[in-house]
């Protein structure tokens, strides 16, 4: 692999408190070194912005309910086609791209690492098997447990140690990198067509309320010593009024005691974030739940920004899919899997004349620009549920400029705009704060040291855009700000160029993140008792048949934790 | 050589996905299968029957042996002349070797195509139009209180799916035979009927009228007629009253409905059928898909293309057109001009029309046993069986993946899919002078 030498660049790398100083970057091997030889191949990019290559920490790109709504949604593809060159593959877009366009989308973009955030253990295999053919980007995908019946089960029965074992061996054996909670209890109850109202309510048939399911999983995840916080959606997502909700689901486990991260991280809080009684008086949460979040260090959030714009829906919240569905009537795909979770997908356009659809988007904008900390929050549109992933530049360009968002709040629906607290809102972000909340806030929170950052020792990947912040006003030329983060001027990869002047010039084999907690031999020996002494009566498959082999992983890449049990 | 038992071993018959048979074996040869069905028993007990041994070309109006190289380097040489090829079958080998199937259509630029196109095609164009409300199939197990099989006989299709997943077997919700209905809609008394508390015999080819009927009566609807597909009013009244009565339904449905008169109107019908039931009960609805990979060959197409079959990849972007795109369809006009057909039979399967044409165009088989397609094939290259020869992974009717593994050893010299194809694309690629 030969040496790489970029010269020049304005550079901005959070986590290493550089903030635009003029500064070079060695390449040796895939890893960033101190200095190179005179042989390194040599980059120009005076003139331009260089940062660590964007770190993603929820997007649906792969897996049986990505690929359902790719099934059921020819009409998303058609108009979107992305043809063959000499170094990609064929594909399509738009809402929910085909997996070799999803790679080459976020490589164009200055993103190398993107995690898929709900995957149903039982069906794992599936996202394996698609995040292998996702080119370019490192991966990882979380596994989710919040309405699984050994999970419920011990908790119960206060088992904390096991659960924790049993947490340990499912990370292992569907090779997932965290624990991923979705509507806890709620998916269980919609075995029967019902939901749970709220953290207190009981889950039929296994007496344990969502509240019990998230603060056992939470101290699991202490436990476990996992690199990430445990990720959460929460009960009562797309209602009215459940902005208390997602705070009492914070404020709940606000005394467990976290290793070196937050305890909790609450994604897409535009869909939980609402106050109000009804959808005619849908208002915006976002100021009460920010004021938690400043006052709060053991959460983060992401916002989940929604783009006026087709999306397609698609989560593990079968119930609330269901409910959103009776509202849109499009089409909707439904997956019930057996003993541990569901899915649901549905198809919507977001019109900017809606309005609760612009009080989302509000909403949205609002958690980003009043939470103080861009540690604590970071940038995502949830794929496909609030737009596509490739609106990002957008949403920068609507952080880094108030002219850029009240040029579209003079658009929005007019009852929304005067009861959103957005116009009156100035702050705009720095470049320093959008490279913070991109990749160094996402790849700390995810706890990869080997991301997010440009210091000695860290992966090669690296994006460069043409903006000079010398000259640049970013509030004012907000467009070009858009237009330089949509096509990176150079996208490395590992150490190589995969991306020039916005187009793919190279596609490599990125690697898979999975978390694998080294638990006592004892406490495994009784899950794995536990285990086989129900998984038949569980499940339709044998236990022998359920772990995924790491051979099956294209790059494997296993994080070791030293578990408490 | 010693006995060895290889257990939990993955049938790859029908797409049942049936995990837990015991195979006894000495490497080379399978002396006796365990716990499957008939025809799975038969299946792993005849490995070595209608076997190809070598590869073969055909000189001079015959087919007559080959090595692998020359196989190979003929199979690239057509696809690679051809203006219009159709990569066709697919349902019966591993996702991996489908998407190798999908790299060397791409890159040749022709149509690929798995057997969907003649069996649950309408399925898909139906959860295009409305979508699906399904599960896997373990959910049916625990929590259906009435089961409803339609223009489907899984006691001879897939013979262990009622004891397996539905009135048969013991879930966490529902322990027995008696904590379910089983109610059987077709147009003559099946196997399958014989098991079912309630039978509905209909008119062949009505199958739309009665699911539209049902429709109307769950919504309360008057129905002005005395019957409706040969069937009293009152019976499909009491019908959906069942329906929406239970705790959880679930409905399977075969080609009964996909490939009778109405086609993806019938399984629209059914699609939106068990959608509105969702609105006053949980219902599910699953098609019974056949081959054990055919669900996988849907799979892989969509996540690599957009669109899981019936792809054409000619102007080197994929578009779906299935009417138009569709392999019977593209042959029955007598456009394609070569063909690769990778683990299925379309000489025999395909309408007259299209099998006629196929039979005018060269053809290269890959397949592990002769057929009336290998037959009528200008290159001929045998391949190892999946899940008994060479390992890979499949997709079950309800979409759960597993890792269908190796038993046995192939007879001496028999390549996988995989390789095969990879080989193939090597080959392409080197006529064209690229890496």
């Amino acid at each position: 692999m030969p040496e790489l030498l970029i010269r020049n660049g304005r550079v901005f790398d959070p986590l290493n408190g550089i903030a635009g100083e003029k500064m070079d970057i060695a390449v040796r091997n895939g890893r960033i070194v101190e200095k190179v030889s005179g042989k390194a191949r040599s980059l120009n990019v005076s003139g331009f912005t260089v940062m660590p290559g964007g770190v993603d920490i929820h997007s649906h790109i792969a897996g049986s309910k990505a690929n359902g709504a790719r099934m059921m949604r020819p009409e998303d593809h058609s108009k979107d086609p992305e043809r063959k060159t000499k170094y990609t593959r064929c594909g399509v877009g738009h809402t929910i791209p085909s997996v070799f366009t999803t790679g080459y989308r976020y490589a164009r973009m200055g993103y190398t690492t993107v995690f898929e955030p709900a995957t149903p253990p039982l069906k794992t295999r599936h996202t394996h098997e698609e995040l292998n053919d996702i080119p370019i980007i490192d991966k990882g995908c979380f596994t989710l447990f919040g309405n699984n019946w050994f999970v419920m089960e011990y908790v119960k029965q206060g088992r904390i140690e096991e659960l924790a074992a049993y947490v340990a061996w499912m990370l292992e054996a569907t090779k997932g990198y965290a624990i991923k909670i979705v509507n806890p209890g709620g998916i269980e109850a919609w075995r029967w067509g019902r939901n749970v109202r709220g953290l207190d309510d009981t889950v039929p048939n296994f007496d344990v309320t969502p509240r019990q399911i998230v603060q056992a999983l939470c101290q699991v995840n202490s436990l476990l010593n996992l690199p990430h916080a445990v990720h959460v959606h929460p009960n009562a997502l797309a209602e009215p009024g459940n902005y208390q909700t997602t705070i009492d689901t914070m404020d709940c486990v606000k005394h467990v005691q976290a290793t070196n991260h937050p305890t909790i991280h609450v994604t897409h809080v535009q869909f939980t974030g609402r106050k109000g009684w009804s959808w005619a008086d849908v208002r915006s949460g976002a100021p009460e739940i920010a004021d938690y979040v400043n006052t709060h260090d053991h959460v983060s959030i992401d916002p989940g920004q929604l783009i006026f714009t087709n999306v397609t829906w698609m989560t593990a919240d079968g119930p609330a899919m269901f409910a959103l569905f009776k509202l849109a009537k499009t089409k909707w795909l439904n997956v019930d899997v057996e003993s541990e979770t569901g899915a649901g997908v549905v198809c919507a356009t977001y019109k900017k004349s809606n309005y609760v659809n612009a009080i989302q988007w509000g909403i949205a904008l609002e958690l980003a620009l009043l939470v103080k900390n861009p540690w604590k929050i970071f940038l995502t549109t949830d794929h496909p549920n609030g737009g596509p992933f490739t609106s990002y530049p957008r949403v920068i360009s609507w952080l880094v400029s108030k002219e850029a968002r009240k040029k579209l709040l003079d658009k929005i629906n007019k009852t929304a705009r005067r009861r959103l607290d957005l116009p009156g809102i100035d702050r705009e972000y720095t470049l320093n704060e959008i490279a913070t909340i991109t990749r160094a806030a996402t790849a700390k929170s995810l706890g990869l040291e080997s991301k997010g950052h440009l210091g000695q020792g860290a992966d090669a990947d690296i994006a460069v855009y043409n903006i000079d912040p010398s000259k640049v006003d970013l509030s004012r030329d907000y467009k070009s700000v858009r237009k330089a983060f949509s096509r990176a001027v150079f996208t490395i990869k590992g150490g190589r160029i995969v991306v020039k002047n916005g187009e793919v010039v190279r596609s490599v084999q990125g690697r898979t993140f999975w978390t694998k907690p080294v638990v006592s031999e004892g406490a495994m020996r009784a899950v794995t008792s536990d285990l086989e002494s129900k998984f038949d009566d569980y499940y339709s498959v044998r236990m022998a048949n359920y772990p995924i082999h790491e051979q099956y992983l294209a790059a494997s890449e296993m994080i070791t934790t030293k578990a408490g049990v | 050589m010693s006995k060895t038992i290889s257990e939990n071993v993955i049938c790859t018959f029908c797409a049942s996905g049936c995990d837990d048979l015991e195979i006894t074996h000495n490497g080379r040869d399978i002396s006796s299968a365990r716990n499957g069905c008939a025809i799975s028993v038969s299946r792993f007990t005849s490995t070595k029957q209608s076997r190809i041994s070598r590869p073969l070309l055909r000189t001079k109006e015959r087919l007559r042996e080959t090595t692998y190289l020359k196989a190979i380097d003929r199979a690239a040489r057509i696809l690679n002349n051809a203006r219009y090829p159709v990569l066709y079958g697919w349902s019966q080998t591993s996702s991996e070797a489908i998407s190798k199937g999908i790299e060397l259509a791409e890159l040749v630029g022709g149509i690929i195509d798995n057997t969907t196109t003649s069996c649950h095609g309408p399925t898909i164009l139906g959860v295009q139009d409305v979508g699906e409300a399904t599960c896997t199939l373990g959910e049916v197990r625990h929590s259906a209180d009435l089961v409803i099989y339609w223009g489907c006989n899984p006691i001879h299709s897939h013979p262990h799916h009622t004891t397996r997943f539905t009135i048969f077997s013991k879930g966490r919700f529902r322990k027995t035979r008696k904590d379910r209905k089983l109610v059987v809609v077709d147009v003559r008394r099946t196997d399958t009927a014989k098991l079912a508390d309630r039978f509905i015999q209909i008119q062949p080819n009505t199958d739309y009228e009665l699911l539209t009927a049902l429709r109307a009566a769950l919504k309360g609807e008057e129905i002005e007629q005395d019957s409706v597909a040969g069937v009293p009013l009152e019976t499909v009244e009491e019908l959906a009253d069942m329906m929406a009565d239970c705790e959880f339904g679930a409905l399977f449905f075969g080609l009964g409905l996909t490939m009778s008169a109405g086609k993806h109107r019938n399984t629209e019908a059914a699609l939106a059928l068990v959608r509105d039931l969702n609105y006053v009960t949980k219902f599910a609805i699953i098609p019974m898909r056949g081959w054990f990979n055919v669900r996988g060959a849907n799979e892989v197409s969509t996540w690599q293309t957009g669109y899981p079959y019936a792809v054409d990849l000619t102007q080197g972007y994929p578009r779906f057109n299935p009417g138009d795109t569709s392999a019977i369809d593209a042959f029955t006009r007598g456009e394609p001009d070569a063909a690769l057909v990778v683990a299925s039979d379309p000489v025999s399967h395909f309408p007259k029309a299209a099998a006629r044409n196929l039979l005018g165009v060269p053809i290269v088989s890959v397949d592990p046993k002769r057929t009336p397609t290998t037959e009528a094939s200008e290159v001929v290259i045998p391949s190892a069986i999946i899940g008994i020869e060479t390992a890979g992974t499949i997709y079950r009717i309800d979409g759960v993946a597993l890792e269908a593994r190796k038993v046995i050893h192939p007879p001496p010299g028999i390549r996988s899919d995989v390789e095969i194809l990879d080989a193939i694309i090597k080959r392409v690629k080197a006529l064209r002078g690229r890496r």
